[in-house]
């Protein structure tokens, strides 16, 4: 039971990482019916900046709240830049054309970004700088609850917290929900679309540069393509939740993280990376909509 | 009928739009003078949506289109709006994951006087008391007829010099029908200009001042709107007479 506990806790623990980085997905699918493969990879890039902003400012070894802010700021506006970048130059151009060419696309800036980080950054791992200390806060029912566990929560609650106030609560949100129904539609309404997308896509690599300083705080080695599975297992949340669902997002990412950890836990480690596949194939096959997915209505 | 007819506000000469290879606007040339309902009436496939989208800046357009002496060609969709032209789309195309009250506020998305915007919302609940009562719904769930009358309140939202409705009578039983007839009428005599495009050409008449028939991408056919009702050419061809 105890162990149990421990797992449950790990589980949602992960999962909520798997929940930052799936929202990326699945908003950016929401509002351009793409998968933006290039995401993963700006994850990593995201856990990279934090890296050398670290070490420029001194702060490889002296984990704190301070340092845990400073990380955080930098992978959230390298991601965001990056991000802005990549829809700038390489999606935007293609808004007009097959949804098959914009996937192409992405699929190479995400080799690219790949390519790019091996060599600019080296291919051999780097150790992610010292965010927290990993201390015993309290201990419930013999369950050890660390700093990492309650940062991760902590930061993934606040996260989502301020996603729903923007896109329910503000103009642009709203505006963001008109544009992922009807593109056309919010345009009449005299919605600069490109703006909507653009800040749909600085939302989502925000997240995924959160996402990317708390895996380098919980399994502190970072590598250009760490992104990979990480980001493979986050999409089949997003996918499993129903993609283009924000709700699913998160609770495809805690399903997977659950899962993950039950998996290694009670079973073996050797189907940690096969689950993701498992569940995207039945997921696929079952309910393609996925869990919280709408299986489209519309009225005419 | 008591607005003022003023100068011409909106002038579209020789408008050509292409889809591809096909040539669906082959030359249209009209004009709307302020406080009109100038109605557009044609067949299926006539290119009367296509001539709203092209005010919208939705497709490509060549030839030319001055609101108030400006030229909308090459203009984005969003400027056009904030330039003082709003549409309610064929198909009505209200937003169904918000609610009524939100796609309202979506209508006002270019305006940032707040309080202007709430009488504006007072206002289109007036017109359509069933919208006070579904505020919060999701328009989604409404029936098509409240979607329509939320889809022209959505666009009069923008406050525009010209309002375009694209066949706010599709799909609609005959009472909705002369109650949707009866608002534009109302809004008119408000003081808003309307540009109404319909296939039900018998009620777009009666209420224009003036029309224009359009076949195959052309202007064929224009006049008072009671002339061309009781044009026997126009009879035949669009009133099933
Ligand atoms: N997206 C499109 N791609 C290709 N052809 C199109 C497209 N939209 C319209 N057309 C063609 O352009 C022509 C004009 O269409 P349009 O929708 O403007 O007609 P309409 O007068 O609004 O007809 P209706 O009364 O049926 O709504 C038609 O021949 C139509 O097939
Ligand atoms: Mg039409």
């Amino acid at each position: 039971m105890q162990d149990f506990l421990q797992h449950l806790l790990n589980g949602i623990s992960l999962g909520s990482i798997y929940a930052l980085i799936a929202l990326g997905y699945t908003m950016v699918y929401g509002i351009l019916q793409l998968i933006n493969f290039a995401h993963s990879d700006v994850y990593m890039v995201g856990a990279f900046a934090a890296y050398y902003v670290a070490s420029l400012v001194g702060l490889q070894d002296s984990p704190g709240f301070s340092t845990l802010l400073v990380l955080l700021a930098a992978s959230m506006v390298a991601c965001s830049l990056l991000a802005l970048a990549i829809e700038r130059l390489a999606y935007r151009p293609l808004r007009k054309a097959p949804k098959l060419n914009i996937l192409i696309t992405a699929i190479g800036v995400s080799l690219f970004l790949q390519y790019f980080g091996q060599a600019v950054f080296g291919a051999e791992p780097k150790k992610f700088p010292a965010v927290l200390e990993n201390k015993v806060l309290v201990s419930v029912a013999g369950v050890d609850v660390k700093t990492f566990d309650i940062a991760v929560l902590f930061i993934t609650v606040v996260m989502m917290l301020v996603l729903n106030f923007i896109i329910f609560k503000t103009k642009l949100g709203k505006a963001m929900r008109a544009v992922s129904t009807n593109m056309k539609v919010a345009s009449m309404m005299g919605v600069n679309t490109d703006r909507i997308i653009a800040f749909t896509f600085i939302v989502g690599s925000s997240l995924a540069g959160v996402g990317s300083v708390l895996v380098g705080m919980k399994y502190p080695s970072i590598d250009p393509l760490m992104g990979t599975l990480f980001g493979l297992k986050a999409f089949v949340a997003a996918v499993l939740g129903g993609i283009g669902s924000i709700p699913g997002a998160v609770l495809g990412g805690i399903i997977m993280g659950l899962s993950e950890e039950m998996v290694v836990a009670y079973l073996s480690s050797t189907y940690r990376d096969a689950l993701a596949f498992g569940i995207l194939i039945v997921i696929l096959v079952f309910k393609p909509s996925g869990l919280l997915g709408k299986s489209q209505i519309e009225k005419v | 009928m008591n607005t003022q007819i003023g100068e011409t506000i909106l002038k579209v000469d020789n408008l050509e739009v292409s889809y591809g290879s096909i040539k669906a606007l082959k030359g249209i040339s009209f004009e709307v003078k302020q406080g009109e309902i100038v109605s557009l009436i044609g067949a299926n496939g006539a290119g009367k949506t296509t001539t709203l989208r092209a005010l919208s800046g939705i497709v490509d357009a060549t030839g030319s289109i001055q609101l108030g002496g400006i030229n909308l060609i090459g203009k984005k969709p969003f400027e056009i709006v904030k330039m003082g032209l709003a549409q309610s789309p064929e198909g009505r195309g209200v937003f169904p994951n918000l609610t009524v009250f939100e796609n309202l506020e979506m209508g006002a998305y270019t305006r940032s006087d707040k309080a202007g915007i709430a009488a504006d919302i007072e206002m289109c609940f007036g017109l359509f008391p069933r919208l006070k009562e579904r505020a919060n719904q999701l328009s989604g769930t409404m029936s098509g007829g409240e979607q329509q009358m939320l889809a022209i309140s959505r666009a009069l939202m923008a406050k525009p010099k010209v309002l375009l409705l694209d066949e706010p009578s599709l799909g609609l039983a005959p009472r909705i029908v002369s109650q949707i007839f009866e608002i534009v009428e109302k809004v008119n005599s408000q003081g808003v200009t309307v540009l109404l495009v319909e296939q039900n050409a018998r009620m777009a008449l009666k209420v224009a001042h003036r029309a224009y028939v359009i076949e195959t991408g052309k202007v064929t056919m224009t006049g008072r709107g009671l002339d061309l009702l009781n044009d026997d050419q126009v009879r035949r061809s669009y009133l099933g007479v």
